[in-house]
């Protein structure tokens, strides 16, 4: 689980990259070919973003000692039994 | 011996031990620490009093606060003076109290003032340390009790925003002794996991001594080392404990805890979908803006009407050469109109001279004329010539019978020497 990170960029930099990009554009000062590449790239991000919204499932865990290991094991929410 | 029981009713039995209470211990000062102050909207107070070993409920009614100088504030160590009596409704021991003085703070209250000075002196409070919370964190870590309600309210507040968050509980004790410590090592196990990206340490309201464990300086110490973020929301609302003054954030209630953890996920979605709407509207826009510009391009008469273009170009030629043909037909007019000057000035030079050369002529004539032989000979003189056409001038040039011709004014004579006569006598 660790190790899935950086290979993109974050959620919280992939939004902020795609407030400027979208600025940008909205801006009017861009060239043709600026604006194609912006949509591109912005278009890329939202996807990402998407994904990032909803890659994670939904999972409580509890963290316990078994045989001096810590390991977890599901929590039980009072409102679920 | 059938002894009959005694069977008191409780009002009664309540009634006496209050007797009792008052007629045995009745007035007295004692001396404690306020916990659990509770102002009623009555303006009664009710509060604890209690020391390292005990406790007893106290109430001090309005009547009573007159003159006070200070408002009675939990950790306060306090002596107070009031008769010790027995709530009869309810079998409640306590003391009523009518006079209160501060006897200097509580022992607790002094020991957080104490260290929040240290560890702020140390600048584990500043802002500049504060390590900013994940918008969107992968894993939330939980560091709290797993049957408080704390941990309820969170996960309700959780499901609410976002229903697929991964949450890993790490269960500590969250009050008495060892909490500190089960606290501390829970922050420094997630660290070491460095699973989660963001912490929340959490646990619902209580007195002072409750959330005791969040004030111990091993807590502090343990946040203040996490690299991980962590958010605090321990007690409720208006408790402050040090470790909210170290965590990177702080929440009010565990709720608000869950709801700086995670923003709403369909706000998120809703933000994704605008700007995908903003992409494309931008990009249209500027699709619509240039294919405007070459419709406004191609329109254009220099692609429309080439032809306008040459005539106006012509016509320009034409302009032109007209306005320089004006220029040179004025510089020719004003260059002739020099000329004509010249030559009407020369003209008259010349005939101005011609005029006085005839003048001159004129008179040169009449006096030719006045010298001419033949003028002369008008007046009666006359010219007499040798054979040999010399003209006489003395008488010795000839000899008699020779031949002479005599000019007239009108006509001649021949005539023959007859005699010479010199001119000694005359003369």
């Amino acid at each position: 689980m660790a190790e899935k990170k950086k290979e993109q960029p974050g959620f919280e930099e992939a939004l902020e990259r795609l407030e400027k990009i979208v600025e940008e554009m909205e801006s009017g000062n861009l060239s043709l070919e600026d604006m194609m590449k912006h949509f591109e790239e912005g278009s890329m991000l939202v996807k990402h973003c998407d994904k990032k919204l909803n890659e994670v499932e939904r999972k409580i865990e509890k963290l316990v000692e078994k045989d001096g290991e810590m390991t977890t094991e599901p929590f039980k929410e009072d409102e679920d039994s | 011996m059938a002894e009959e029981r005694k069977v008191y009713r409780i009002s009664e039995l309540n009634r006496l031990s209050k007797t009792v209470l008052e007629d045995e211990v009745g007035d007295v000062w004692i001396e404690g620490e306020i916990s659990n102050f509770r102002p009623a909207p009555s303006g009664h107070w009710y509060f604890t009093l209690k020391d390292a070993d005990a406790q007893i409920s106290a109430a001090m009614f309005r009547g009573n606060q007159r003159g006070m100088t200070f408002e009675p504030k939990d950790g306060m160590l306090v002596s107070a003076f009031g008769s010790v009596t027995l709530y009869e409704a309810r079998g409640n021991y306590q003391i009523i109290v009518r006079q209160i003085e501060e006897a200097g703070k509580g022992s607790l209250q002094e020991a957080f003032e104490k260290l929040k000075k240290k560890l702020a002196a140390e600048g584990l409070f500043d802002e500049a340390r504060k390590k900013p919370v994940p918008l969107l964190p992968q894993r939330v870590g939980i560091v709290t009790s797993p049957t408080g309600a704390a941990i309820q309210d969170f996960l309700n507040v959780i499901t609410r925003r976002f229903p697929n968050l991964h949450i890993l509980i790490v269960p500590v004790k969250v009050q008495g002794e060892g909490s500190a410590e089960e606290v501390a090592s829970a922050l420094r196990l997630l660290n070491e996991r460095a699973d989660t990206d963001v912490i929340v340490i959490t646990r619902g309201g209580g007195s002072l001594e409750d959330l005791w464990s969040f004030n111990e300086e091993v807590v502090a110490r343990a946040v203040a080392a996490s690299r991980i973020p962590v958010i605090s929301a321990v007690g409720h609302e208006i408790d402050f404990t040090i470790c909210d003054f170290v965590a990177d954030l702080r929440a009010p209630t565990p709720s608000a805890a869950a709801e700086l953890v995670i923003g709403q996920k369909d706000e998120f979605a809703h933000d994704l979908t605008q700007y995908r709407r903003r992409l494309g509207g931008a990009l249209s826009s500027r699709l619509l803006t240039a294919k405007n510009r070459l419709i406004g391009a191609s329109r254009s008469y220099v692609f429309r009407e080439p032809r306008r273009l040459v005539s106006q170009y012509r016509e320009k030629v034409l302009t032109l050469r007209s306005d320089s043909r004006d220029a040179l037909r004025d510089l020719l007019r004003s260059r002739g109109q020099q000329l004509d000057e010249a030559g009407l000035r020369m003209r008259h030079r010349i005939e101005m001279s011609f005029h006085t050369r005839r003048e001159k002529h004129v008179r040169l004539g009449a006096q030719l004329r006045a010298l001419s032989p033949v003028a002369v000979l008008d007046r009666g003189f006359s010219i007499t010539r040798r054979a040999d056409g010399t003209i006489l001038k003395a008488a010795t040039d000839v000899d008699a019978g020779e031949q002479i011709e005599t000019q007239l004014a009108k006509g001649r004579l021949k005539s023959k020497i007859t005699h010479v006569e010199t001119e000694k006598d005359d003369g």
